[in-house]
């Protein structure tokens, strides 16, 4: 293994100003990119706040989730429905609905008209369903390699359940054509600008949430969970519950962050949120750190920058391109970029 | 030690078999422990020691028989409140948290109040933080409590492992090779902290370095495939024929 001590030695002094040089980098970028480029930022912003809470359960908890595309899409899903709801006259129905041959609105599409409820949806639906699932899992005491198995299951039937209930989903191409949210029309002026705001502060929450979870004696539980489980149980503690509250959690997070990535993206399909795009979610941590807050943020930008710039000129590179990045940054940099910088990461 | 008060009994194991599908790694084994006793338990490799520990901390289920601590029968309880009730077992390999400091280790072992919901906050009580301190002082360790427990030397984080069980503030201690990997300046550091024990807590050892357990001057109890073999001082031990056949004969 080559000896990066020497840069990490240089980039030392560098670490404590880190977050606060990218906060105000995200607080300059409206005023210094196109209308396209800070949309395209505040996109991979929202897939920052789906790697916060795998730095939680990946990193600190040792709970590797190749699911977390599910959870991305409940988010991402409960917001579209929303915004295809708000927006319909009174009695109509959505016209993929109409194409399928459905005559009236699904009963569980009506709540979702209440901004209050689709709100709740976001937070709520993904985290209750992290909880149940990873209790079901934990409490059988099923772990690791078997762990990721089973959630790159769930992600491979939630996208084939979404694309074969094409007159209630959308189907395999999802839903879009999006025009107001919560009032709000989406290309009125401001309002682009305003969701950019809104993404940023949400990372930001999520952040510091997350660092003062991780300082607390929960954070040591976790990771004393993750190292020795066997001697935390008998110590007195019951480490199922740790590691259930970190994944929903986490699942919450990824939630946030579907749902803000859907208003930027203004779609969301089964292709968002399979088993793919659930991998390419841990690369980004992988890449950026998984033990480092700040590293998984700038994985998940870095690579999401790197992935456009690839794909649009060679869209079948990009793969295989993250893959060897990927291979790169386990073999030589276990603890991603946020490796670089000595000490052990937020 | 029949004499003694029914009252005076901590630990019952009772008529304990633990069958791994045909393999009986305790077949029929019985143990009591008083209160404020310390008790040596040796045998060769396979003869059930660990899986001894196991069953009195709940690791494993026994088939048949009881384990009676304090007048309650345990030996269906889920493990963390075995530990609540006041038993913990030090594991033969190291079982320190390698990546917490070793305060942040013992601070964990002390806590008395381990429901997840009251794990939000970063503050220790002073009680708490008292037991921590003792146990630091106890094992020597104090000027080391600031580094993770990950990059201490064996010898230490088997002392840190011990510190942590008697931080728990259990009644009965279970020590699983507590001087595995040690060296007879360590191992004889070991035996005397042990010994500065007293009667304040009930201690059993496993262990199979003979100069160790005579250092502990404690009565033995022989197993052999799962099976009570003979309990004695060590000199009584060592001098029967059957033991020394299954046993000690390797070494003697």
């Amino acid at each position: 293994m080559p000896d990066l001590s020497i840069l990490s030695a240089r980039l030392d002094p560098v670490k404590p100003v880190l977050p606060w040089l990218l906060l105000a980098l995200g607080i300059a970028a409206p005023f210094a990119l196109s209308a396209y480029d800070l949309n395209l930022l505040a996109r991979f912003m929202a897939m920052g706040i789906v790697a916060l809470g795998i730095v939680l359960i990946w990193g600190h908890g040792g709970i590797l989730s190749l699911g977390q595309g599910v959870f991305f899409g409940l988010g991402g899903y409960a917001i579209a429905m929303h915004m295809k709801v708000a927006d319909l006259p009174a009695g109509e129905i959505p016209d993929f609905m109409l194409w399928s041959g459905r005559e009236s609105l699904p009963l569980w599409w009506t709540p979702f008209a209440s901004p209050i409820f689709t709100i709740l949806a976001i937070l709520l639906v993904p985290a209750l369903l992290g909880a149940l699932f990873s209790w079901a899992v934990f409490h059988r005491r099923v772990g690791g390699t078997y762990f990721a198995l089973i959630t790159q299951a769930m992600a491979l039937a939630f996208a084939t359940l979404i694309i074969s209930r094409q007159d209630v989903t959308g189907g395999f191409n999802g839903l879009t054509d999006f025009y107001s949210v919560f009032g709000f029309g989406l290309s009125s002026p401001g309002v682009p600008t305003g969701l950019y705001w809104v993404t940023l502060a949400l990372l930001c929450v999520g952040f510091i949430g997350l660092r003062w979870l991780l300082a607390s004696r929960f954070g040591m539980l976790l990771r004393a969970a993750r190292d020795g489980e066997n001697r935390v149980r008998f110590l007195g503690y019951s480490p199922t519950p740790f590691k259930v509250v970190a994944f929903a959690i986490a699942a919450m997070l990824a939630g946030v962050g579907g749902a803000l990535f859907t208003l930027h993206a203004g779609v969301v399909s089964p292709a968002l949120i399979g088993v793919v795009p659930s991998i390419e979610m841990v690369v980004w941590v992988a890449i950026g750190g998984r033990y480092s807050l700040a590293g998984a943020v700038v994985g998940a930008l870095l690579v999401n920058l790197a992935r456009d710039a690839v794909s649009s000129a060679f869209p079948e590179l990009w793969l295989y391109l993250m893959g060897a990045l990927f291979i790169f940054v386990v073999t030589l940099l276990p603890r991603g970029l946020a490796g670089l910088f000595k000490g052990k990461g937020a | 030690m029949s004499g003694s008060a029914t009252s005076d009994l901590l630990l019952s194991v009772d008529g304990v078999t633990i069958d791994y599908s045909g393999f009986k790694a305790l077949d029929g084994f019985s143990l009591t422990l008083n209160r404020g006793e310390r008790r040596v338990v040796i045998g060769p490799n396979g003869a059930g020691k660990s899986t001894l520990c196991d069953t009195i901390i709940g690791r494993v289920r026994p088939s048949e028989g009881r384990v009676i601590f304090k007048g309650e029968d345990i030996h269906r309880l889920p493990e963390q409140q075995i530990v609540a009730r006041g038993i913990c077992r030090k594991f033969q390999a190291p079982g320190v948290l390698p990546t917490l400091s070793v305060r942040d280790n013992l601070a964990l072992a002390a806590r008395k109040d381990r429901r997840w919901w009251k794990s939000f906050g970063t503050g220790i009580p002073a009680e708490e933080k008292q037991a921590v301190d003792e146990a630091l002082d106890m094992v020597a360790l104090t000027h080391r409590a600031g580094v993770e427990a990950g990059t201490l030397a064996h010898g230490e984080k088997q002392w840190l492992e011990i510190a942590m069980v008697l931080a728990t503030g259990a009644e009965l201690l279970l020590l699983d090779e507590p001087t595995a990997g040690m060296g007879p300046a360590e191992t004889s550091r070991t035996a005397e902290l042990i010994l500065s024990l007293g009667d304040s807590r009930t201690v059993l050892v496993i262990d199979h370095d003979m100069s160790f357990v005579e250092q502990l001057a404690a009565p033995v109890t022989v197993m052999h495939q799962g099976r009570f073999l003979k309990q004695g001082s060590i000199a009584e031990v060592r001098a029967d024929p059957e033991v020394a056949a299954v046993y000690l004969g390797h070494t003697a």
